[in-house]
């Protein structure tokens, strides 16, 4: 066994200290401590423990599928001694904490570790070490490393019953923690407040309840009960699956209604935000899903909308007229389009990473007149339209997150419908074709000023649109929100999501939009997360989560969405 | 003749024609106005000149880099203008515990090359891990890909250096020996104008020969030019594409270090992004691809951003155009990307493109 290990030394230390530098590059950005504070399971493992261990889990992980054709207890071994070797990066931090930071306090110095790299604290250290010294605590996080190498090795040598249960269970009291605020929030509307007791403690799982959590979704894991719905599922007659979705299409729907009054205010608000991208992404998905030209300034139609529906309806000192919310939003929407037209003209002749940079120019050069002075007496410069009403319906102002969520829904709605129809129709077949190649399409007679120009114009309408029902939600626009990170939001949520999918669109937003609203912590991370996430999608799934072409085969194994229905209801 | 040339109309190119004879003529009623007023006198301008040709040196630097890259992968790599903010931000840390020792004031110009090698170390390093993580994996992937992790690399550079260093502006501190001011025929000009102009046009001289000269340069230029009849003569291509973005990241670290002795205003993660654009702005001007083309583009970049918006904006009675120079600067960006995208000299990339 050991003759082995020595053999296959180099790969250990290879992937243990790629490891250790994930490790390292976690810690010092300051993840780790950011997140140390948000407990999961009682107060002993925090979401910082899950980043910290990231490392040390993959590189085991990484580790044992390398070395599989070797017997499953060398495989441990080999995962043990990596989770080990990842810990050696920061054990050396430690020490330089402890040297540079901790005892060089209170001296005068000229150089100080600190106020370069902000997040080498001394309670970093106390994290780090589980508070029990440098030495006996490094020792024990090089062993706990060496668990948790241990624990990435499971995920590939358990027998796959186990293994789907153990990782079923993971993920559900991991997840439980994470979400602990807003599914306590859930079960205080819904069950009662004493239910909330017994499972969460101090905005954590409490430590028996994740417990029985994690027993009983390992059963259900291990026992398959997921596997024997879905395959007495496919086992049904045609009928009665089509009764079942109809079913599960009404479900859906009342879900989606009653869905803001169960989850509470601050969660209607970010799944206002969450229907908000959705419009616009489904929007971006038609420019570059679709008809693949890269439109990386398509916050400025986001942009006119919101100002157009300032102008329009603000009661404040900018207001052009009295137009109520409803009767604004077509003209909001057709300056969307004007604009659409107008910038998406001169760019005809791009293709590729020029069409990209040019609209991000546009982008910013409709931002910093937005700023600046001249153009302030039509919209207020740095200081923004202000004062723009609430939508009102039947007398009754939309001023509560919910009832703005029904409007989102019914927006991102119509927003898909239209999508779906034009998809399927010459002018989407038309989209397609110039994504693939430009040339060969205009040879079989595509007008591509056409096809481009529309693609252009109806992207940006569906921008306006939520751009429109963003300002009278907020009922004051600044230029500052319209930067180059909306664009940045919009397409990282189309590519997660898959490009050219409209149900990729919804899955990209929750992914992206929903758990960063969700998870307020992550507000620092988050365009950290999304440039990562960018580069690993491109690399190793491309096509995005919920890919277009497996679509239908997702839809014939059951696996029901919402957006889905949506789409077979139409074609 | 003329029954070819209707034959041949487009709408298309009659709207385009209509609007870069609008834009001209916006242009030369600016000019018109401003200079028929007197608004400024020639002290002024030579001033304005000069800030823009050292701004422009920097510009000209970062635009070397992402002219290098498009030469050989035909790629922008976006996260250029935040390997320069890489290289800045990390030496600012340097370059004040400089000041607090004293070292700078005794030794200014062995500290400024320590923090430029301090600077160019980063950027050089990280451009490198950006192209062996980010696009290396992706060759021959359709083009749209490698954009988009290029994209997310520059996101990734930002908010990484926002987490190492934290969120806050760092300006670098003064030299003393670089303030003051140079009198040239009869002008005042900042010393420290003059310094990283010279410096900036010494780098680029130096790349100039790196690639004309060198054996890697000429590997360079042969990959550029063909990547798989390169490989065919014995090049290692993934080697000189590495050795690519290292000049370039090389370059823009340097340009990182200028641009903070000679702007008060400070470096922070996000500083790279505008830059960048300018920069890619200047590489197009000059016909991407094309080394010297990136230089005299930087510098007519830099001096058209500083005299640009007194020049021509006001002339067209545009109050308070101070804020609108950076809008110049992209106008100018879309202009010359639609009415000339292979640039003033570059010819050369524009059959392979198409």
């Amino acid at each position: 066994m050991i003759k082995t290990l020595q053999e296959n030394f180099r790969i250990i230390l290879r992937y243990g200290l790629l490891g250790s530098v994930i490790a390292l590059y976690l810690t010092t950005i300051g993840i780790v401590e950011t997140f140390a504070q948000r407990n999961l399971v009682g107060t002993s493992v925090s979401l910082g423990h899950v980043f910290l261990v990231f490392g040390a889990v993959g590189a085991g992980f990484l580790v044992t599928r390398a070395m599989k054709e070797h017997s499953a207890s060398i495989a441990a071994a080999a995962s043990f001694i990596t989770g080990m070797i990842t810990s050696i990066l920061l054990i050396i931090l430690t020490l330089v904490i402890q040297v540079f930071v901790i005892q060089a306090a209170g001296q005068e110095r000229v150089f100080e570790l600190r106020s370069m790299f902000v997040n080498l604290s001394p309670s970093l250290v106390e994290f780090l070490t589980f508070g029990q010294g440098l030495v006996l605590g490094n020792l024990l996080f090089a062993l706990f490393s060496g668990l948790m190498g241990l624990i990435g090795s499971s995920f590939v040598l358990l027998p796959e019953n186990w293994r789907r249960a153990w990782i079923n269970s993971l993920i559900w009291v991991l997840g439980l923690g994470l979400f602990s605020e807003n599914v306590a929030q859930i079960v205080r509307e819904l069950f009662s407040s004493s239910l909330n007791k017994v499972l969460f403690t101090n905005k954590a799982l409490n430590p028996v309840a994740a417990i029985v959590i994690f027993v009983i979704t390992f059963a259900i894991g291990y026992f398959g009960i997921n596997k024997k719905t879905r395959a007495k599922w496919e086992q049904m007659p045609e009928s009665r699956r089509k009764r079942g979705r109809t079913v599960l299409i009404v479900l859906s729907v009342v879900f989606l209604l009653v869905l803001p009054w169960t989850v509470g205010l601050f969660l209607s608000q970010a799944l206002f935000i969450i229907g908000l991208y959705v419009m616009m992404g489904l929007g971006l998905n038609i420019v570059v899903g679709y008809a693949g030209l890269l439109d990386l300034g398509y916050v400025a139609f986001f942009a006119f909308g919101a100002y157009t529906m300032g102008i329009l309806t603000s009661t404040g000192p900018l207001g052009r007229s009295d137009l109520t919310f409803w009767t604004a939003l077509p003209f909001a929407v057709l300056v969307g389009v004007i604009w659409g037209l107008l910038l998406g003209f001169p760019v005809l002749r791009m293709r590729g990473d020029y069409l990209a940079i040019v609209t991000l120019g546009f982008g910013e050069i409709i931002r910093i007149l937005a700023l600046s002075n001249w153009l302030a007496p039509l919209e207020g410069g740095a200081q923004g339209v202000l004062h723009i009403p609430h939508p009102k319906i039947f007398g009754f102002a939309m001023d509560s997150p919910q009832s703005m969520y029904y409007l989102v829904v019914l927006g991102a709605v119509l927003a898909a419908f239209v999508t779906i129809r034009l998809r399927d129709s010459r002018l989407g077949r038309q989209w397609m074709a110039m994504r693939e190649d430009e040339d060969v399409a205009e040879a079989m007679g595509i007008n591509l000023v056409q096809t481009k120009l529309l693609a252009f114009a109806i992207g940006a309408a569906f921008s306006a649109m939520s751009g429109a029902i963003f300002a009278a939600r907020l009922g004051n626009i600044f230029p500052h929100s319209f930067n180059i990170l909306i664009s940045i939001n919009a397409l990282s949520l189309i590519i997660v999501g898959g490009m050219g999918s409209i149900p990729g669109v919804v899955v990209g937003a929750l992914i992206l939009v929903g758990l960063p609203e969700m998870l307020r912590e992550f507000a620092e991370y988050r365009l950290l997360m999304y440039g990562i996430l960018l580069i690993v999608m491109m690399l190793v799934k491309p096509e995005g989560f919920l890919p277009e072409a497996t679509r239908k085969r997702e839809l014939r194994s059951g696996k029901e969405q919402f957006s889905d229905q949506v789409a077979r209801s139409e074609s | 003749m003329l029954k070819r040339y209707i034959e041949r109309f487009s709408w298309v190119d009659f709207l385009l024609k209509l609007f870069q004879v609008l834009a001209l003529a916006a242009i030369v009623i600016g000019i018109f106005n401003t200079l028929s007023v007197a608004r400024y006198s020639s002290d002024q301008w030579v001033t304005l000149i000069f800030a823009g040709l050292a701004q422009g040196s920097i510009y000209a630097l970062i635009a070397l880099g992402y002219t290098l890259v498009y030469g050989i992968l035909l790629m922008i790599n976006f996260a250029h203008g935040d390997v320069y903010m890489a290289g800045a931000f990390t030496s600012v840390f340097l370059a004040d515990s400089f000041a607090l020792s004293g070292f700078l004031a005794s030794h200014p110009v062995l500290a400024i090359l320590i923090l430029l090698l301090v600077a160019v170390t980063v950027s050089m390093v990280l451009n490198v891990i950006v192209e062996r993580v980010a696009y290396r994996p992706l060759r021959g992937a359709p083009r749209l890909v490698p954009l988009i992790t290029a994209i997310g690399a520059s996101f990734t550079i930002e908010y990484t250096f926002r987490g190492l260093y934290g969120a806050e502006f760092h300006a670098y501190p003064t030299v003393p020996a670089l303030s003051g001011i140079i009198n040239i025929a009869g002008y005042e000009i900042p010393r420290v104008q003059i310094v990283v102009l010279v410096a900036a046009v010494v780098l680029m001289l130096g790349l100039y020969f790196f690639v004309e000269r060198t054996k890697i340069g000429k590997a360079m230029r042969a990959v550029s030019e063909d990547k798989e009849v390169a490989r065919l003569m014995g090049i290692n291509v993934d080697k000189v594409i590495m050795i690519t973005f290292a000049v370039g990241g090389a370059l823009a670290g340097a340009a990182g270090v200028f641009n903070g002795l000679f702007r008060p205003q400070g470096v922070f993660f996000f500083m790279g992004f505008i830059p960048g654009i300018k920069a890619f702005t200047a590489a197009v001007l000059g016909g991407i691809g094309n080394v010297p083309g990136a230089m005299v583009g930087g510098l007519f970049l830099g001096v058209f951003e500083a005299v640009g918006p007194n020049l021509i904006l006001e002339g067209l009675g545009i109050p308070a155009v101070n804020q609108l120079r950076d809008a110049f600067a992209f106008t100018l960006l879309v202009i010359i990307l639609i009415f000339r995208p292979q640039g003033i000299f570059g010819e050369r990339l524009a059959e392979k493109k198409a």
